[in-house]
């Protein structure tokens, strides 16, 4: 290979990719202004940005943009947050949406399994806002259904939107609740191209139910978890906006438990800190980066095939 | 041994109708909330059967119908614009991504697949948006900035290679020119990939809320989802959006909100079961290599 030298291509060829290249235009224009723009625009990150300056007139300052988040006590508090509620997500994430996998691999009856997950997946199709209404059903001082029920028992009724404690339970299970469908379909794939026979084998050999599951189809499952494991903490941190800023419904008092880097840079942007948001954008982004090429280079090794690039 | 199996599966069944108790009762207590009456609703706090039935909520949220059809207009123009739009762009743009015979093909893949890994972020963007191009305040910031997804296009682009290689060849054989192959061979026969991208797409594009909140300040081209996070928050768009010019109108705001909700979320709904094979295939096909 080293020896040959560059392809010539022919010009039937060069033409050819010309034609194709012309039906990439339009996407690459769209990409390089929407993406590729906006790259440059993290400069502001180092600026002592003045709208009426505009971004390149605005004097340089550094760093004191990351030193202004980095030295706060919101830094801390959203960074850990964003990092914990996604090991959260993983670890019940995960547990759930295999369990579920194995619950729909277990039904004989095709035509209940589509009606189940049909029901199951439907969360995908709600809103961030329909979602804070469905947890408002719960939640709500006066009328919601859980005060209702420890009313009902003599309990005093809990105000769960000025209870920061109660939280990371709570987006822990609406979390779950909005997204163990899908992700338990992926599960439930590589369970269907599980051999028949070896299951048969072990239950010659008198495997009961739980010991076929733990020793033939959750070994079988193991790659897939191991892979998806790995791409969600590449995401490590990123987070559900819609989740996080419409669920708690953005009430200051929640901030201790429910900011996370995202709303942080948005609630920043709103009250025109344009700098300093996009100061802890970038730095999300470029911790994002490193994440995501580190644990992409870790699926190279032990699973080419499921590698991203 | 066939008994203790129908045992175990009837057991796997209620496993299963418990789950479909949580999925669905948050739904059905939604939709009751939307037909009760103010005062009972008031009184007895949500239920899953109305303790007094009253269609009030939705006769206020329909009292000005030229309102709800706009809001409804507003959100069909642009989710179907975008849309129809993003398909195409996206199916164009994944075709030289597929073919071997693109010079440019490894410079254009690490092009698209670089947005994925790295974004300027939320700021940049916003000021582009509305310093820069004057978007903002316009029904075109809903659709043009987002048309493009790296991740949509690499599957499609890995559903354009599940296509027998032979065929391309054949074309190619009989003199056909790489646009006439993508356009009349490899399009036509991913329609059922291309089309589960596109409907996870217009949900995205109908449940969207952020665009109005960070972009559109005229009430009057609010999407449907930020509407109602406003009806949701603010007492005073309640009574600006229920009185509609009649200041003196009796206002039923708690039950209003579900009812709006209902009309907001109500198409998607409706519509996604009977889509749900289109649904599942573009969802696993994200777990395909990109």
């Amino acid at each position: 290979m080293g020896t040959k030298s560059k392809p010539r291509y022919s010009k039937r060829t060069i033409r050819e990719s010309l034609s194709m290249g012309m039906l990439a235009i339009p996407g690459i224009l769209l990409l390089l202004v929407f993406n590729y723009a906006p790259m440059f625009g993290i400069v502001i990150a180092f600026k002592n940005y003045k709208p009426l300056k505009g971004i390149l007139g605005s004097d340089w300052c550094g760093l004191d943009n990351f030193k202004f988040f980095f030295t706060s006590q919101d830094a801390f508090r959203t960074i850990r947050n964003t990092m914990c509620y996604n090991i959260a997500f993983i670890v019940f994430g995960t547990v759930a949406s295999v369990s579920l996998a194995l619950l729909f691999y277990h039904l004989h009856s095709r035509k209940a399994m589509k009606a189940y997950n049909t029901v199951i997946i439907m969360p995908k199709f709600l809103s961030a806002v329909i979602l804070s209404f469905l947890v408002e059903i719960f939640l709500h001082y006066r009328f919601g259904l859980f005060n209702q029920i420890i009313k009902a028992l003599g309990g005093a009724a809990i105000d769960w939107y000025t209870k920061p404690s109660a939280w990371p339970f709570i987006l822990t299970i609406v979390k779950m609740w909005g997204s163990v469908g899908v992700s338990s379909m992926i599960f439930y794939a590589s369970l269907m191209s599980l051999d028949g026979g070896l299951i048969e084998a072990a239950q010659l050999d008198g495997a009961n139910k739980p010991q076929q599951i733990w020793h033939v189809m959750l070994p079988h499952l193991i790659p897939v978890i191991v892979i998806q494991t790995i791409i969600n903490i590449g995401q490590l941190f990123s987070g559900d906006f819609g989740l996080f800023y419409q669920v708690p419904q953005n009430k200051g008092i929640l901030y201790p438990t429910t900011d996370i880097i995202n709303t942080y840079t948005f609630r920043a942007l709103q009250d025109g800190n344009f700098a300093r948001s996009a100061a802890v954008g970038l730095a999300q982004s470029a911790a994002g980066l490193v994440m995501v090429v580190t644990t992409n280079k870790i699926i190279k090794r032990i699973s080419p095939e499921n590698a991203m690039f | 041994m066939k008994k203790k199996k129908n045992k175990g599966q009837i057991v796997l069944h209620m496993v299963f109708l418990v789950l479909m108790a949580v999925y669905i009762l948050p739904i059905l207590v939604l939709i009751a909330s939307s037909f009760t009456d103010e005062t009972a609703l008031i009184q007895n706090g949500y239920s899953l059967i109305p303790s007094v039935f009253s269609m009030e909520a939705y006769e206020t949220a329909f009292r000005n119908p030229m309102k709800m059809i706009l809001a409804y207009g507003v959100n069909i123009f642009y989710t179907i614009a975008a849309t129809a739009l993003s398909t195409l762009v996206i199916a164009l743009l994944a075709y030289p991504l597929s073919r071997d015979t693109f010079i440019w093909r490894k410079q254009l893949n690490f092009f698209v697949y670089f947005t994925m890994l790295f974004s300027g972020g939320l700021v940049p963007s916003y000021l582009l948006i509305r310093n820069i191009l004057h978007m903002d305040d316009t029904i075109w910031v809903y659709i043009v900035p987002c048309l493009v997804s790296a991740y949509n296009v690499l599957i499609v682009r890995t559903s354009y290679w599940a296509i027998p290689n032979e065929l391309v060849e054949a074309a190619k054989i009989d003199g056909a020119r790489e646009l006439y192959i993508c356009f009349r061979i490899i399009i036509p026969l991913s329609k059922a990939s291309i089309a589960s991208v596109s409907f996870l797409y217009m949900v995205d594009r109908w449940n969207d809320w952020m665009t109005s909140m960070l972009y559109i300040r005229n009430p009057d081209l609010y999407s449907l989802q930020y509407l109602l996070q406003k009806l949701l928050r603010e007492a005073e768009a309640l009574k600006n959006y229920a009185a509609a010019g009649d200041a003196s109108a009796v206002m039923p705001a708690e039950t209003l909100r579900f009812a709006m909700a209902l009309v907001a979320a109500g198409p998607v709904l409706m519509v996604f079961p009977f889509f749900q094979k289109y649904f599942t295939k573009g969802m696993t096909l994200g777990g395909v290599k990109g």
